[in-house]
């Protein structure tokens, strides 16, 4: 195609949406990216089909932007494609950056979620045994639908990643930033975060951190919280000390702790080890019982822990099969 | 051939160390199962070092310091004290059975202790079977 625009596509792998409004959040500015750039593939929003994709050259695409985790065959094969028809790809919001919510499935299993989803879900048909098969026969014929995996993958499991945006979704001046250095042609070192801060959110935090110690930890909604005091220092859990910041402290600043959607800190092997030696350092006690009452006020713990990031944890899925 | 589990073991140096050298001075006969990694204090022991361990492939992670009281910094295995029952909770999410990662405080004088607590700790282990999560990792690569 002989063109000076720049050649663009989006796309969702499993998402929920979130991070194509956020891109369209840019408001007008979207219209000079569109001005700037063929955008050749965006599900939700253009009418690009997969085989326009394919029968492009190798690196035709000046730049991909991948929103979402791989669940399934679907996701891998579109990953894969665009990579190669893409001289840059970015992995775009939690979880293509780190797996996201959807990888909060693998502390689940396969089986247990189709039983639940097709065979125990209380909404569903009395009786109904109907689970969904990659492959079936209809009259004759054989149709397909994509292999749901066993696990979540993050995109730079499945193929290499020049740039990663964090954010569930990403802050919409961040998107504003990647998009106007993509259109300026200012692109930073390969395999760097860009739209993000290299310090802890608690950094960007205005809540004041003082050396407070608790006997009990709290849900939000358990507890009025005092609008200018650390949260974790208040008992309610928080993902600040691991988590990049970047994003302008809008949640706490809100007081809704930190979800901690825009990835872990360099250095930060594990978001959720790391996580849980930040929030037990706050516990004020010695006596191993007094330990646990306190800490079974953390139900769910390893699912707040690893909230976006199970996929890019180092045990990266529990074992249960 | 039977089940020989790999153990990897935190040792805080003032106390658990001393405690496991004194084994060994000592003659005392024990599992050789477990692989020594001696740190300064158990508060030290960064969670991810546990974890790090399972998912590279050990069967059991022996976590030992200062009896509650005895740190050398004061409240070092205080800490230890409060992460684990924590780190154990979210280990068995992951599917991870309690017997795999142990807590145990072992001063400098007992080396009975320590080399008990490693053949206790190793029976265990040998009657649980090896360590699912490098199985797993492994079973993803051939699923795609």
């Amino acid at each position: 195609m002989a063109t000076d625009k720049l050649q663009i596509a989006l796309y969702w792998g499993a998402a929920c949406g979130g991070c194509d409004v956020a891109v369209l959040d840019t408001d007008e500015f979207i219209l000079d990216v569109a001005a700037a750039a063929d955008i050749r593939l965006w599900p939700i929003a253009v009418d690009g089909k997969y085989a326009d994709v394919e029968a492009m050259e190798d690196g035709e695409l000046d730049l991909t932007i991948y929103n979402g985790a791989v669940r399934n065959s679907e996701n891998e094969h579109i990953a894969k494609l665009l990579r190669a028809k893409s001289k840059l790809l970015v992995a775009f919001g939690s979880c293509a950056h780190i797996g996201g919510i959807p990888g909060l499935a693998n502390l689940t299993s396969r089986d247990e979620i189709l039983t639940t989803a097709y065979l125990e879900n209380p909404s569903l048909e009395r009786g109904s045994k109907t689970l969904p098969l990659p492959e079936s026969g209809v009259n004759g014929s054989t149709l397909t639908i994509p292999s749901f995996y066993r696990r979540v993958y993050k995109l730079d499991d499945i193929v290499p990643v020049d740039y990663y945006v964090p954010g569930c979704p990403p802050a919409f001046d961040q998107v504003k930033a990647v998009l106007q250095a993509v259109v300026a042609g200012e692109l930073p070192a390969p395999g760097s975060v860009v739209g993000a801060s290299e310090r802890a959110l608690c950094d960007d935090c205005p809540r004041v951190k003082s050396e407070k110690r608790i006997k009990h930890f709290y849900r939000p909604w358990q507890i009025m919280a005092d609008p200018d005091a650390c949260l974790l220092e208040q008992g309610i859990l928080c993902a600040g000390p691991v988590t990049r910041g970047g994003c302008g402290a809008r949640c706490p600043s809100s007081s809704i702790p930190c979800r901690g959607c825009y990835g872990p800190l360099d250095g930060v092997v594990d978001m959720g080890a790391k996580l849980l030696s930040a929030v037990v350092s706050v516990i004020d006690s010695t006596d191993p019982e007094e330990i646990e009452r306190i800490i079974d006020g953390l139900p769910d713990f390893t699912g707040f822990a690893y909230r976006f990031s199970a996929p890019s944890s180092l045990l990266q899925r529990s074992v249960r099969q | 051939m039977t089940f020989e589990p790999k153990i990897v073991g935190f040792l805080c140096n003032w106390c658990s160390y001393s405690g496991a050298d004194l084994a060994g001075t000592s003659r005392i006969h024990y599992a050789p199962n477990v692989r020594v990694i001696r740190v300064m204090c158990s508060a030290r022991i960064d969670p991810t070092f546990v974890i790090k361990a399972l998912a590279d492939g050990a069967d059991g992670v022996l976590v030992c310091g200062c009896h509650p009281g005895d740190c050398h910094y004061s409240e070092g295995n205080y800490k230890t004290m409060r992460r684990m029952p924590l780190l154990k909770r979210m280990l068995a999410d992951f599917g991870i059975e309690e017997e795999r990662v142990r807590l145990e405080w072992v001063s400098a004088s007992e080396g009975m202790r320590f080399a008990d607590i490693v053949d206790d700790m190793t029976e265990r282990l040998r009657a649980l079977g090896p360590s699912p999560v490098k199985m797993a990792l492994a079973g993803d690569a051939v699923e795609r």
